[in-house]
Formats: C-alpha cells, structure tokens, sequence
C-alpha cells in the first residue's frame, strides 16, 4: 500500500470525514467522534499504522481534544487521530490493547487533563504525586502555591 | 585559630608543631569533603564534570560517593520537584553528623527559571534542608563548585567542636548569615505570606 491507496482507503471508510482528511507530505489528520476513536484506532492499526508516537490533550476550554500520532512505517505516513471528550465526562477507551506504548501516555494525560482511560490496566498518576489535588494543565486549574510572574513592561 | 600555633624544634632535635585539639579536628574535617551528588537536573552535568579529570575534585579530598551514610556534603545540583524533596530530605537525615550542604545553581537556591508561574518546583532547597554555601549560576561553573568547597572549608574552620563557639574568619565572598538575601524579594515575601495564610491566594491564569 502506498499513500495514495491509504488516502482513497481512508476516504471509503470515512466519507463524512474525507473533507476534513489531508495526507499531503505524508502527514495526515482525522477528526472522528468519540464513539469511533477506539474502532478508528484500530482500522488504521490493521491498516499498517504500527507505532504509536504519542497521546496527548489539549483543553480547549468547552471540551477536550485527545491527540494521538501514528505512524506507519512500511507506507511512511504519519496521522494525527483526534477526538473530543466533553469537560463534564473526561472518559475515552483506552488504546494500550492496540499498542502496549499507550500506557505510560494515558497515564500522563491523566496526570495533566484528569481524562481518565477506560481499559487502562493501570489508571493512576506518573508524573505527580500521588496525593496530588487537581490536575495542572487544565486552564482552570488553581494552585495557591503559584506566584505570579510580575509584569515588568 | 590558627592550626599551626608554632613551629619549633624538640629537645631531641625533631620538628615539632604545636596546635590545640580543636583546630585539628576543624582542619581535618575540612580536607576530606566527601559529597553526596544531589543532582537532579542540568546543574548535575557541571557538578559530574568537576569530578573528572580535568576538574579534579580529588585533589582537594571531595570525592563524589552516591551513598549517603559515607558523605559529609551534600551537593543540591538542580531543580527541586515537590514529588523529588521528600527524597531529598530523606537522604539528607540519613547523613551522618557532621554535615553540609551546598546549593548548588539557581534552581537550588531560589527555584531560579521556574520560581514564577510554576505548579511543581520548590523554591529553594533550604525550604526543606539547612544550606551552607549558596552558589548562584545557571549552571554555575567548576571552578565556581570548587570555590564553594573551599568557602565550605573556610565555614567549617571558623566552627569550633565546643558548642555555640566561632572563630573569626574573613570569607573572600560574603556569605548569607541570619536573614538570606533573598527575603527581600518581594516575591518570597508574598509566597512566605500566602504560604501562612496571612494574604489571599493569587495564583494560576486570573
Ligand atoms: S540552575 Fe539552571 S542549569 Fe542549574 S538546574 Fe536550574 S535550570 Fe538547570
């Protein structure tokens, strides 16, 4: 397979989604909604994506968008596989069963964003301590412990 | 005092020096520093490079031993997480009397780049252990270590054994004595403030 048969095999499976899809220069990205996120993942594994390089959140204030960036080295595509998670329920399916690389990175995300992972065979904090209140990269996140850098100009 | 009061000849005609008892044990405590690597981030790279061979900490008896019941210095090379201090704090009581601590760049003596706007980093090691030498630098560099050993040398000699007693000393830098230098800072101020309940919380994106 080489990136144009992905491409045309992407945009098959996913024809709402084809608009949204680019694989120029070999990187692509595909925005599927929650309720697909594990079955997406689990196409484009079956589909020669075989390493995962990273999981990651960004909280875009309304809802959560998860990232994550696959790579399939036989065809040299890469693809951003996105979702959003809404703030009221911060749960997705985990994807340690697809690549065993997941687990340390959900953890992290669930250190930073407080999204937790269903399926996770070992769901809590890696970076912070354990007894650690709130979760610090989310934008409401309040720490009286912080000191605000002064504005010099 | 002195170490070496007078140089005389014995009635049998040997080389005689005559000190008292507690300048040789200041003496000797301070020639053979041997230091507990406390390095926990980019400052550790200098302090690894003072121990090789261009550096050569040997020489002057520091010698790096990552086993905290054989070391007499502690070395805080780095940035202090929240997650790293109790460990720091555990190895530091597991050092055996007598024992000093040298804060090592700015990050183990303010918090340095991440004092502001940061969720994890203490500020300053001497939150939670008592430091001797604070050597300031981002990193600082070995030969600014080995000053610090050698101040760190000067300190220990200005102590006597005998309790509450210190010898006059002229130290080439100042060190900080009582109230640090730092406290000034407005910013320390609000934090020690906030830390003591005694100023609302300001913190986070407002
Ligand atoms: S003082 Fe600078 S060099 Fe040293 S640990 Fe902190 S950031 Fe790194």
């Amino acid at each position: 397979m080489n990136i144009d048969e992905l491409r045309e095999h992407l945009c098959a499976t996913y024809p709402d989604l084809c608009p949204l899809f680019s694989i120029e220069f070999g990187d692509g990205v595909l925005i599927v909604d929650r309720g697909r996120y594990w079955s997406a993942a689990k196409d484009l594994r079956d589909l020669g994506f075989d390493r995962l390089g990273m999981i990651t959140a960004v909280d875009g204030i309304d809802d959560f968008e998860i990232v994550a960036r696959l790579t399939a080295r036989e065809i040299g595509a890469h693809i951003f596989l996105k979702t959003h998670v809404p703030r009221d329920e911060p749960a997705i399916e985990t994807l340690t069963d697809l690549w065993p690389a997941a687990d340390w990175q959900e953890r992290e995300v669930y250190d930073m964003f407080g999204i937790s992972f269903r399926g996770h065979p070992d769901m809590r904090r890696i970076l912070l301590p354990d007894d650690w209140v709130g979760h610090p990269l989310r934008k409401d996140y309040r720490d009286e412990r912080i000191i605000r850098r002064p504005d010099y100009i | 005092m002195a170490l070496v009061d007078k140089i005389g000849q014995s009635l049998t005609g040997a080389p005689l020096v005559l000190t008292n008892v507690d300048a040789l044990i200041d003496w000797s405590r301070g020639q053979s520093l041997w230091a507990m690597p406390m390095g926990t981030a980019c400052c550790a790279m200098e302090l690894i490079a003072a121990s090789f061979s261009k550096f050569d900490f040997d020489r002057l008896g520091s010698f790096p031993r990552p086993d905290p019941r054989h070391t007499d210095v502690m070395i805080v090379a780095g940035t202090i997480t929240r997650k790293m201090a109790p460990a720091v704090k555990r190895l530091w009581e597991q050092m055996p009397e007598p024992k000093y601590c040298i804060a090592m760049g700015n990050c183990a003596v303010s918090g340095g780049i991440f004092y502001y706007d940061t969720y994890s980093v203490v500020r300053g090691v001497d939150e939670i252990i008592p430091v001797d030498v604070y050597l300031s630098g981002c990193p600082p560099r070995p030969e600014a270590l080995q000053d610090a050993v050698l101040q760190l040398r000067e300190l220990i000699r200005s102590r006597s054994i005998a309790q509450g007693r210190e010898y006059d000393r002229v130290y080439t830098l100042p060190l900080p004595g009582g109230e640090r230098a730092g406290t000034t800072d407005p910013g320390r101020a609000e934090a020690a403030d906030v830390l003591a309940g005694r100023r609302p919380k300001t913190g986070g994106d407002e």
